[in-house]
């Protein structure tokens, strides 16, 4: 799937100009609230007609004002989850399931209401009416109702961004399934580092309406500049890992990466099984020679291969180890007395304490784990 | 007791036909009158106040000037009387489906204000959720705003039911007071009143009209509520 973009739209004072191509499996647009996020699926969706430009999902034209072209939501085939899930009050589970279905031609239905059911684990609510549901249940409702259109991408607007912690571990793994067991593309809008860490394989930022950086979400994870201030925090490396064993003794998880191997607090994820961590640039310290007598469990070999300057008094470093780079966000105190530059031999070290579920994806339901 | 039961078949006549009046004036006024809520509730066009004055213009005036407008438009020499008379067969004037137009009109503003007032309330994100769903606008109005409107259709179709079965100015200058035809219960009752030892069946009327405008509210009533309850707004 490439998802092309190229749009010019004013509202008031406030302009969206974006212009980017995806392929990727989930592309997130991630921003802060205000940077023009939501105009843009809104657009994608065809819920908003652009004042100028031109959206094509593989080479589909759905709206070019150039050539005077505009495909009418309803013929879309775009799946849409809102951030307030939209259930309909007036019909059961069920029939909220059911509802797209009725629109799809039979040629091109390639969902299946037992999978879908069975992938969102919503078989038990089919009878119950909206209003009796969780927020977390509507929203699997929802993505449920989306996905039984059979569209041909999946558009979710903030689907997280209403519910409280615990109902956002509850859902991030139904989503990641989805991104890993469906072959429908996905476009996720997010102001959460956590959520885009975990999900996206390609990010677009935006910011004041602006295209500012697009990338894969490795690289564009590292670029704390990027990140808005409130959630620059969260930034840093993300590394594709898998469990290698767990250490019962211990209550701990070791996972194996191309930097080596890298000890978390317990997940229910069963050995073998792909993990994508987060390692916050905060939680990083940088050692210039092998640590001995240190509490922290986790050292990792490797060579400067970026200094960048940071906000305030820091600033960033990227280890690179082995192939995989681990951001450090140090201060430029440290920097001076250690002489860190490109190049040179260090180690990073991180608490096996500092990972969390925001970070490990962990606080996964039952079923995940054996 | 007996007395109080016991209809003469004039009588009989005029509670069947009121029925028959507010039953088919109100049927017949849905259709136009989710349109024109629709137009008012949502459309953006010149002329929008216009329409509003004109749907409620029957609310303010006098019914006699309501009754006699409708004689003028819709009597047998009337532009659009002739016109359906000749056309469609359809003559308005002095029959029953006269009464009936005159208790649709006295009714319609009430009507579309309630149909209106409930389609305003309609979140129109449901709507634009449906159609990302791949419903057309007219399966979107199908689907989901009209269920979503039902407890407001029921309110408007019962006030429209209630004014025609209490209409009696604009009636009676239309299509006058003959019964079997024309005479409905308020007729019937004013006609009683008119004429000596005619206060037994103005009696009798009056509680039968009493009896039917309860029956009518209460079962409003408790269709609101199952509707209410099996929508149960978040």
């Amino acid at each position: 799937m490439t998802l092309s973009v190229d749009i010019s739209h004013r509202l008031g004072d406030f302009a969206v100009e974006a212009n980017f191509e995806s392929a990727g499996r989930l592309t997130a647009l991630f921003g802060p609230s205000g940077s023009g996020k939501s105009t843009l699926i809104n657009l994608v969706a065809g819920l908003i007609r652009p004042q100028k430009g031109r959206i094509a999902v593989d080479g589909r034209v759905l709206v070019d004002t150039a050539a005077g072209m505009f495909v009418p939501m309803h013929k879309r085939r775009i799946g849409m989850v809102f951030q307030d899930a939209r259930l309909f009050p007036h019909m059961s589970v069920a029939g909220n399931l059911r509802y797209g279905r009725w629109f799809t031609p039979p040629a091109e239905r390639y969902a299946n209401i037992d999978a879908v059911v069975d992938l969102l684990g919503i078989g038990h609510l089919l009878g119950r009416r909206p209003a009796k549901l969780s927020g977390g249940e509507k929203q699997r409702v929802a993505i449920g109702r989306a996905l039984l259109a059979s569209p041909k991408l999946l558009l979710m607007d903030e689907p997280l961004a209403s519910l409280d912690e615990a109902r956002k571990s509850e859902i991030l793994p139904y989503i990641e399934r989805l991104r890993d067991e469906t072959k429908i593309p996905i476009v996720y809008v997010s102001h959460s580092v956590a959520e885009v860490a975990r999900l996206a394989s390609d990010v677009v930022v935006l910011s004041q309406g602006k295209v500012a950086a697009f990338g894969p979400a490795e690289a564009i994870m590292q670029r704390l500049d990027l990140l808005p201030t409130e959630e620059r925090g969260e930034g840093g490396a993300v590394l594709d890992t898998r469990v290698l064993r767990h250490d019962e003794a211990f209550g701990m998880t070791v996972l194996g990466s191309p930097a080596g191997e890298i000890r978390i607090p317990r997940i229910a994820r069963p050995v073998g099984s792909p993990v994508r961590l987060r390692i916050r640039a905060r939680d990083v310290m940088i050692a210039t020679e092998q640590p001995a007598g240190l509490s922290a469990l986790n050292i990792l070999a490797g060579t400067i291969a970026a200094v960048r300057p940071g906000v305030g008094p820091t600033v960033e470093i990227a280890i690179d180890c082995n192939g995989a780079t681990v951001l450090a966000r140090i201060t430029e105190q440290s920097k001076q007395s250690l002489r860190l530059a490109l190049g040179r031999e260090v180690f990073a070290v991180i608490k096996t304490v500092s990972f969390d579920s925001a970070t490990t994806g962990a606080g996964l339901p039952a079923e995940a784990d054996g | 007791m007996s007395w109080l039961l016991d209809l003469t078949p004039d009588e009989w006549n005029a509670v069947r036909l009121s029925i028959k009046v507010a039953t088919v004036a109100m049927l017949a006024s849905l259709p136009p009158g989710i349109l024109i809520a629709l137009l008012l509730a949502r459309g953006r066009f010149w002329g929008k106040t216009l329409l509003n004055g004109l749907v409620h213009l029957p609310l303010i005036l006098p019914p006699v000037v309501t009754g006699y407008l409708l004689l003028l438009t819709f009597g047998k020499r009337g532009p659009a009387g002739a016109f359906l008379a000749e056309h469609f067969g359809i003559v308005f004037s002095f029959r029953w489906t006269g009464a009936a137009l005159a208790c649709g009109v006295m009714g319609f503003p009430l009507m579309v204000r309630a149909i209106r007032l409930s389609i305003e309330a309609v979140d129109r994100k449901m709507e634009a959720a449906a159609g990302t769903l791949g419903a057309n606008p007219p399966w979107v109005f199908a689907t989901i705003t009209l269920p979503l409107i039902l407890p407001g259709l029921i309110a408007g179709a019962i006030l429209s039911f209630a004014k025609a079965m209490g209409e009696f100015g604009a009636t009676i200058t239309f299509v006058s007071n003959i019964p079997n035809e024309t005479q409905t219960l308020p007729s019937a009752i004013y006609t009683f009143t008119q004429v000596p030892g005619g206060d037994a069946g103005a009696l009798r009327l009056t509680l039968i009209s009493i009896v039917i405008s309860m029956v009518a509210l209460v079962a409003s009533e408790v269709l609101a509520r199952r509707v209410g309850r099996r929508m149960d707004i978040e």
